[in-house]
């Protein structure tokens, strides 16, 4: 397997962008990762676009035809790629592999999602079917509700409080105010996060990721073109992926995404590190939950004891390990499609010193997970 | 929704119906037609007699029903309502809503058993769609 470098990024705003529809945030997001790589669209080889359901969200699909073309990507071969909230993660994956492969020397690697065409309810709905519909959603699982069962387990098994949880969301509201492109850049409390909306118990409104509309993508190049392209490439140094069920009730153990935990051993042996190597982590965050399971999963801590580290700050910037410093899906907000590039842009922009909360970071890590942990895709980069 | 979609969930959905793995014995619940532990594809039914615990559960506040009616693939479920994960005493775990009680009853380690209930139903002039709920006991 041949060396691979990412060597341009592109995103849009996140947000509620009423005025931008998927095409157009698809094309924004690559066209500026091509002008930050210092090439233009004719030098692309190749694209791998992950976008959770442009049919459902936005009714369009076969997106492989119409994002190359609008977005002046001539004739090339184009894979759209899905995976749920992990469709972006695993975009970059597949175009990592291709570059890897030899089959091409560049290749963009991009993430949409268009949401808010759609009415709140049509949204839960749209999201549900990330978990089984046959055993899960028509039963009354919605995604607050599955991720609010691990929660109250985690509770009832290891003790972690609502508060431990709610630090998370502060957490990811403060560092999202260095994210010109972050959805929310409003400081939150643990009160805010306590008094807000109940949604699914334990899960409140101030601990889920938002409804987002937004784009992101990557230029991926080969060593040699690397070299010639760029004077900060950043190195994919390890690329892990892995499925479990879709559904929560057939899993070994409710606590364990077992898809993270075998992405994570790929990663980490393929880059020749441990979790105690990385400096600073993008984890999915889609509820606060989530990145306290995630920081178990991943190894940076015990089985158990994720909300007390979190309590101590100790992934917050200056901690032991900062952990979503771009805000997270949780502020910076969560286009499912488009957050696995998003977290890759960040983990790059730490390398490249270019991060608003830097950390000075030469290794980094994303983990990007689809619904309930069915799948999960995680990466590790170095300078 | 087409009427075969539901039809077809019906042993199911109604009467606990998964299936058995004739070479492991393996149990399944819900159905899956291959094994996950050899591989086989000839499982046979097999009936689960429909009680269990409570794993986890949540009680969900916001409503997931569409208020304007105009999709008719939307569940119509009255907020709040209750979900959980629940091991069967026959060993698979499912996903269900408990019913008949105060929520503040509920709680991780409860036995429950099955009830038949509506699930939804899709649009005015469509199908009513039933299944498997639980309760306290």
């Amino acid at each position: 397997m041949r060396k691979v470098a990412v060597i341009g990024l592109g995103q849009t705003r996140f947000g509620q962008l009423w005025e931008r529809g998927l095409t157009s945030l698809s094309v924004e997001a690559g066209v500026k990762a091509v002008r930050d790589a210092g090439i233009s669209q004719k030098d692309v080889e190749v694209l791998y676009g992950g976008t959770m359901s442009g049919g459902l969200f936005a009714n369009q699909e076969h997106l492989a035809s119409k994002i190359p073309d609008y977005s002046g990507f001539k004739n090339i071969p184009s894979v759209r790629v899905e995976a749920a909230c992990a469709s972006g993660g695993l975009a970059l994956r597949q175009a990592y592999l291709d570059i890897a492969s030899g089959e091409h020397d560049i290749a963009v690697a991009g993430g949409v999602e268009k949401m808010t065409d759609l009415g709140n309810y049509s949204v839960t709905k749209v999201l549900a079917t990330a978990a089984d519909t046959d055993s899960e959603g028509i039963f009354g699982a919605t995604f607050p509700g599955l991720y609010a069962m691990m929660a109250k387990l985690h509770m009832h098994k290891y003790g972690t409080t609502e508060e431990q949880m709610a630090a998370v969301a502060v957490k990811n509201h403060k560092n999202a105010m260095t994210n010109k492109y972050a959805q929310f850049r409003k400081e939150i409390t643990v009160r805010d996060v306590m008094e807000s909306t109940l949604i699914s118990d334990p899960i409140k409104l101030l601990d889920a990721s938002p409804i987002t509309d937004g784009g992101a993508a990557v230029v991926l190049a080969s060593e040699e073109k690397a070299r010639e392209l760029s004077d900060t490439p950043v190195w994919i140094a390890g690329s892990g992926h892995a499925t479990d069920s879709i559904s929560l009730h057939d899993r070994e153990d409710i606590l364990t995404l077992k898809a993270t935990v075998e992405a994570a051993k790929k990663a980490y042996e393929q880059a020749k590190l441990t979790p105690e190597d990385i400096q600073v982590a993008e984890v999915h965050d889609c509820f606060t939950i989530a990145e306290l399971l995630a920081l178990e999963d991943l190894g940076f801590v015990e089985k158990g004891s994720s909300g007390r580290f979190t309590e101590e700050g100790q992934t917050m910037v200056g901690g032991k390990i900062p952990v979503n410093t771009s805000g997270g899906l949780k502020a910076k907000g969560h286009p499912v499609g488009a957050t696995g590039i998003a977290q890759a842009i960040e983990a790059v922009k730490q390398l490249r010193g270019e991060a608003g909360n830097s950390t000075g970071a030469e290794i980094a890590l994303t983990h990007n997970v689809g619904g309930s942990g069915g799948t999960a895709v995680v990466h590790i980069f170095r300078r | 929704m087409a009427v075969p979609k539901i039809w077809r969930k019906i042993p199911e959905y109604y009467n606990l119906i998964g299936r058995q793995c004739p070479e492991c014995k393996e149990l399944y619940f819900p159905v899956r037609d291959v094994c996950k532990k050899c591989g086989c594809l000839e499982m046979t039914d097999y009936k689960f007699e429909g009680k269990g615990q409570i794993v986890t559960f949540t009680i969900t506040r916001t409503p997931i029903s569409d208020p304007e009616g105009e999709n008719t693939e939307i569940p119509a479920r009255d907020v709040p309502y209750a979900v959980a994960v629940i091991k069967l005493e026959e060993g698979p775990m499912l996903t269900a809503e408990i019913v008949d009680c105060n929520f503040e009853d509920i709680e991780i380690g409860k036995n429950v058993e099955v009830v038949f209930r509506k699930i939804m139903e899709h649009g005015a002039k469509g199908v009513i769609q039933y299944g498997y709920k639980f309760r306290l006991c």
